[in-house]
């Protein structure tokens, strides 16, 4: 079948089997190899993407099919004008990443945490990661770096220097 | 480990999605958060011809009180249980529920009705729903029926859902006055299935005896459990702990657990007792009655 999927705001149509996996499509069909492939038993959560700006999902469990006119931001996504999205800075500033593995579902998992509470407290940051696995870090350093994109998302914009 | 090949459809309407599971019949399976469909679908455990996807039936995604019930729409997520202010205020037991299924992410897919129609015997909803008393209404190609939660689940992964049928919405009567529940569950990590799982609903009377008590259990047998015997002990007497122990020892009784790495037989029977005391200590605790520990 023909599916149309727009990708970071990029329009798609490509051929798939019904039975494609998203995180496959994405993959494969686009080579967005940012993605990753972890348990893909839908337990571990390296594979999240948000759908329609707001909505994280596990891509090895939904069906690129299911993607059919939808909006799709995977980590490619994040860095707007090659400066990377404050999530992004705040895991490099934070070590909030070993191998980096369990990243992208990290940040995709925050990015849409945020969208829906702009201030989570430190629970709701443990709540809302609770299904995501990180082998390497211990979380207490990825916790700490959404605290740190949480708190400059917020931030008044710095105000024009004057010249 | 990709499922077998299918057909896909996407209807836009509720009678679109009927006229497709008329057609198919045995062949097609309703397809809504996917989160126990799919990895059903990649083992091989199912493998339908047909799905019909009902995620784009926006229509089926509400939380609404009518006629003293409140409605749960087909496509309604657990997600959106967990943010509801309708939800933490008045249904405290579905708050509690709604926040252990799972993990979070998988919750911003996985709808309630389709927890109830997959009726895994660990499943968290079926638990809540026998203790609520909740009903299903069913529509097919002959007309609607709103069937009751105890002749809804049938057996393990089976529900009164028959071939060519929609499930479209579950209701929980609206609590009465002095009432609260609690749900209790005991998992090995988040996003794991219960080892062990309980709620509790409990309505006081002026005098402060159970007017009416909900009691049920899950990982437990087939399929969630209604504790009958404890029901009856709690309904009309006044709360104490050696009654608590008794509705404890009621589930203990009844519960029928298989062994697997979770735990053992007797342990899983032993935590069905516990978490049975514990949910009726918390319900109480939410109406004021505190000292049952
Ligand atoms: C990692 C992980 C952990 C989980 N942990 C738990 C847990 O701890 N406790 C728990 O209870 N569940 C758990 N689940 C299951 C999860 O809650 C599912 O979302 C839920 O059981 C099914 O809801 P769904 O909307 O995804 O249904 P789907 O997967 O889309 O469907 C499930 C079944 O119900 C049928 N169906 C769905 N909707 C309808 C309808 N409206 N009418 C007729 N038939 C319908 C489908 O055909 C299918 O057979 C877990 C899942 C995952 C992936
Ligand atoms: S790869 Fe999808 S959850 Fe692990
Ligand atoms: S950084 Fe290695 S798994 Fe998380």
């Amino acid at each position: 079948m023909k599916i149309s999927v727009t990708v970071n705001g990029t329009l798609y149509e490509r051929e798939v089997e019904p039975r494609t996996l998203l995180v496959y499509f994405l993959r494969e069909a686009l080579g967005l190899t940012g993605t990753h492939v972890g348990c893909d038993t839908s337990s571990c959560g390296v594979c999240v993407v948000v759908l329609d700006g707001d909505r994280a999902v596990k891509s090895c469990t939904m069906f690129a099919a299911m993607a059919d006119g939808h909006d799709i931001t995977t980590v490619e996504g994040l860095v707007q004008g090659g400066k990377l999205h404050p999530l992004q800075q705040a895991f490099w500033d934070c070590h909030g990443l070993q191998c980096g593995y369990c990243t992208p579902g990290m940040l995709m998992t925050s990015y849409a945490l945020l969208k829906h509470q702009p201030n989570p407290d430190e629970p709701a940051i443990r709540e809302a990661l609770a299904g995501n696995l990180c082998r390497c870090t211990g979380y207490q350093n990825i916790v700490k770096a959404v605290q740190q994109a949480a708190a400059e998302t917020n931030a008044p914009a710095p105000e024009p220097v004057a010249t | 480990m990709f499922p077998a090949p299918f057909d896909y459809h996407r209807p836009g309407s509720v009678d679109e999605a009927l006229a497709l599971l008329t057609r198919y019949g045995a062949d097609a399976r309703v397809l809504a958060g996917g989160q126990s469909l799919i990895p059903a679908m990649r083992f091989r455990l199912a493998r339908p011809a047909v799905l019909v996807d009902i995620n784009a039936l926006s229509e089926l995604s509400y939380l609404r009180e009518v006629d003293g019930m409140l409605a749960i729409g087909a496509m309604t997520r657990d997600a959106a249980l967990e943010t509801s202010a309708l939800i933490t205020s008045k249904y405290p037991l579905l708050a509690d529920t709604s926040a252990l299924v799972a993990d979070p992410v998988v919750r911003q897919s996985g709808t309630v009705v389709g927890s109830l129609c997959h009726n895994d015997p660990a499943g968290d909803w079926g638990v809540t729903a026998l203790a609520g008393r909740a009903q299903i209404v069913i529509r097919g190609a002959t007309g609607t029926r709103t069937v009751t939660i105890d002749d809804f689940l049938v057996d393990s992964f089976t529900t009164a859902v028959g071939d060519g049928e929609l499930a479209l919405e579950v209701r929980f009567p609206t609590p009465p006055p002095r009432t609260a529940g609690s749900y209790q569950k005991i998992e090995r990590k988040v996003g794991d299935f219960a080892t062990a799982a309980a709620a509790a609903r409990i309505t006081l009377d002026a005098n402060g005896a159970i007017a009416d008590a909900g009691i049920a259990i899950g990982a437990a047998g087939p399929h969630a459990l209604r504790v009958r015997d404890a029901e009856l002990l709690l309904n009309g007497a006044k709360p104490t702990k050696e009654l608590i122990r008794a509705a404890g020892d009621a589930a203990r009784k009844l519960a029928d657990p298989a062994a697997d790495n979770r735990g053992s037989v007797e342990y899983k029977k032993d935590m069905a007792g516990v978490l049975v005391a514990r949910g009726l200590i918390a319900a109480l605790a939410r109406l004021g009655v505190e000292g049952l520990r």
